[in-house]
């Protein structure tokens, strides 16, 4: 489903319009609103379950209800939804002294990096807004415009732990691009594409064509990119920019209201994103595992949508099992052990393909 | 290449910052990540607790002295009612002494609990604060059980303790205990030895023997820098010389001797000592006795002054205590062991970066109530 699909889609069904620029209007913009809606509900699910993990994990039960009233529902199930009604209804506080125009921009920057690169990613075989001849690509590109967002944030709030979280994440967030980028130019490198289903094309036939089982490089590279983009979107263990103990709230202390749930939101598309990314490039994307086992299309979004929800637990696993790295020992892994292992890999793939390929 | 050296920047950390273990403001002159200087600013908790004291009856002190270190008051209470004991020359039944040791123990446990617990959170380690936090939960429900109070006890008083033990404690103990000792097993794996947390922790911060004894510097944070003193064994009280229990000292393990991982890891080897403690108390605790029995009608020392101390979970506790034979102290001052071992933070911090300092101030297991007092 594309955009020019939906233009005659639409022109067909209201003739009288056919072909006017309105109509076209209408066509992207319908795309936009779905996409702003699988975020949405993304965030509020995944708020959900990092909560109810979380609990599990700490021996406690996590948002309950009795299902009365105004309660959280049962299970707690209404508990984001109540969440993001508050955070809606809040007082909308711009600090006195922030500058005011970059303050306002920064959480739609942020958000904007996140949002824009679900358009590539493929949750099935047709189910994909965009497949661009460069998908990859642009995921990656666009994946690091979040960054200026996170600048900006630091910067404008006029704050001094902003500040610090700001200009952690730069560093951060930069550093960590460079393996996840080499990591995926493996990727590149056995399929000869970049568009994201081409890749997925690539690994069908059950497990053992997946790219992470193509090669002893392909394995490590899986490794490298995962761990590098948990990096990225500032998860724990490497959530220094916004470190609680340290720097109150980091980049986004001086944000309340819907302005900072703008942040959350784009945190958890980004997960979405990465994770969609690995089980993509790595895991065989909407493929089954077993050839023929339920591999027909329907399934396709329940395969991806697994293996993302998996990889999303695995980061949650993380983040309330693993304490926090300091700023310098989480550069000295990516420049002196990934960024390496990430070099060697690209050329260890190289020679595999010559010689086994 | 040069050093480059930007402007520094002073920085507040506190008086409401997450880590500094309640309104405690650190002044900070920061170059980028790194510290320059750090001068805590402390006075924000103050309550004239000693100015108080001079206007109350002795027991009236009591419930002070839990407001002191909050997270250890049995420990405050014990020191103060030993003190005044000894002033006024008391004997208490064996049996008190027992319910002293144990309660005491328990604090122990409890406060070093919320302490590695709360470490563990300065580190970014979320879960291991959870699973402390509930385990002493159970301490303080034994606590509820025996004194109605979780927090604030007011337990121990001149002369003997408020209530006897509550039918049932010493099973409830018993069966505590035996669920617990395999728990701190699950909190090594968790954190003690998990490799990020020492890379935070080993070899950062490191407190040489000399200057924390010239900071005067005790407790936990004085053993874990390699001295074995504990005034349970050297300078003893109560009836500790009766348990069979080992003084941890720090052995630079991960690191350095005396970095935070030492400390850290003092405390957990104490809760193991307590739990012996324990164990040992409860069995040989005396069943009967009236714990009432040796309560003056009225506190009113002799004519004249003591200075005595305790282990609390902190360190070394003191209480200078003036008589002149009224039913109300001419003078109580609190020697606080969290007051010396924040003095040695300026000494520590320097230099270090900023998340660093945030792991040193946690490793020294500071209350400002009672730097404050």
């Amino acid at each position: 489903m594309s955009v020019d699909t939906l233009f005659d889609f639409l022109g067909s069904i209201i003739p009288a319009m056919e072909g006017s620029g309105l109509l076209l209007v209408i066509a992207i913009l319908i795309p936009c609103l779905l996409l702003f809606l699988v975020v949405a509900v993304n965030a509020i699910v995944m708020v959900y379950a990092e909560r109810k993990v979380a609990a599990f994990m700490q021996d406690r039960v996590g948002p309950m209800g009795q299902g009365v009233g105004l309660h959280a529902g049962k299970w707690g199930l209404l508990q984001t939804v109540a969440d993001a009604l508050k955070l809606l209804t809040k007082e909308d506080i711009i600090p006195k002294n922030a500058d005011k125009l970059l303050f306002i921009l920064a959480p739609f920057m942020i958000f904007i990096g996140a949002f824009v690169t679900i358009v590539a990613v493929p949750f099935g075989e047709n189910v994909i807004v965009a497949d661009f001849n460069i998908g990859i690509f642009y995921i990656l590109a666009m994946g690091s415009l979040g960054v200026i967002g996170i600048i900006l944030a630091g910067w404008s709030s006029n704050n001094k732990w902003s500040l610090y979280g700001g200009m952690r994440s730069a560093a951060q967030i930069i550093s960590y691009e460079i393996p996840a980028g080499l990591s995926i130019i493996v990727i590149i490198m056995l399929t000869g594409t970049l568009s994201m289903q081409g890749i997925i094309q690539y690994q069908a036939g059950g497990m053992f064509n997946w790219i992470i089982f193509a090669n002893p490089f392909s394995f490590i590279a899986f490794f490298i990119y995962f761990i590098s983009v948990v990096a990225e979107t500032n998860r724990t263990p490497f959530d220094i920019p916004e470190a609680e103990s340290e720097l109150v709230g980091g980049f986004h202390t001086e944000y309340s209201g819907m302005r900072w749930s703008f942040f959350f939101l784009s945190e958890y598309a980004n997960m979405l994103v990465v994770c969609a990314v690995a089980a993509a490039g790595f895991l065989g994307g909407w493929h089954s595992p077993i050839p023929g086992y339920f591999d027909s299309n329907g399934w396709g979004v329940f395969w991806m949508m697994s293996k993302i929800v998996f990889l999303i637990f695995v980061m949650m696993w993380f983040r309330w099992t693993f304490p926090r790295l300091r700023v310098d020992q989480l550069m000295n892994i990516c420049w002196k052990v990934f960024l390496p292992i990430s070099l060697i890999n690209i050329f260890g793939v190289g020679i595999w393909t010559l010689v086994f390929g | 290449m040069g050093v480059v050296h930007g402007e520094e920047m002073v920085l507040n950390i506190g008086p409401q910052h997450p880590s500094t273990h309640g309104v405690l403001r650190l002044k900070v002159k920061t170059d980028g990540e790194i510290i320059s200087e750090i001068t805590p600013v402390i006075g924000y908790l103050h309550r004239c607790f000693e100015k108080h004291c001079e206007n109350m009856t002795y027991d009236q002190v009591i419930p002070f002295t839990d407001r002191c270190d909050y997270l250890a008051a049995m420990a405050n209470n014990f020191g103060y009612v030993v003190a005044v004991e000894e002033l006024m020359e008391l004997k208490v039944p064996e049996k008190v002494e027992y319910i002293r040791v144990i309660m005491a123990e328990l604090q122990r446990i409890a406060s070093h609990l919320l302490a590695l617990g709360v470490y563990g959170l300065d580190i970014g380690a979320f879960t291991p604060f959870l699973f402390m936090l509930r385990d002493r939960e159970r301490i303080l429900d034994m606590f509820e059980m025996t004194c109605g109070a979780r927090l604030l006890y007011n337990y121990m008083w001149v002369g003997g303790v408020s209530h006897d033990l509550p039918k049932g404690f010493v099973e409830t103990a018993f069966q505590f205990l035996d669920y617990f000792e395999p728990q701190i097993e699950e909190y090594n794996k968790l954190l003690t030895y998990n490799k990020i947390f020492i890379e935070r922790t080993a070899d950062i911060g490191v407190l040489p023997q000399d200057v924390a004894i010239s900071y005067g510097v005790s407790g936990p944070n004085l053993r874990a820098s390699g001295v074995k003193w504990d005034l349970r064994r050297n300078d003893t009280y109560s009836i500790y010389e009766k348990f069979d229990f080992d003084v941890c000292i720090g052995d630079g393990g991960q690191g350095t001797l005396g970095d935070c991982w030492d400390r850290y890891y003092v405390r957990m080897l104490e809760i193991k000592e307590s739990v012996k403690i324990l164990r040992q108390a409860l069995a040989q605790m005396p069943k009967d006795g009236d714990v009432h029995q040796a309560l003056p009608k009225k506190i009113r020392p002799p004519k004249g002054s003591i200075y005595s101390r305790t282990e609390t979970p902190r360190g070394d506790l003191g209480f200078y205590i003036e008589s002149d034979g009224s039913p109300i102290p001419t003078r109580v001052k609190m020697r606080s062991p969290a007051f010396t071992a924040l003095s040695v933070l300026g000494e520590l911090a320097g230099g270090w970066m900023m998340s660093d300092v945030i792991s040193i101030l946690g490793s020294l297991d500071i209350v400002l109530g009672e730097i404050d007092r």
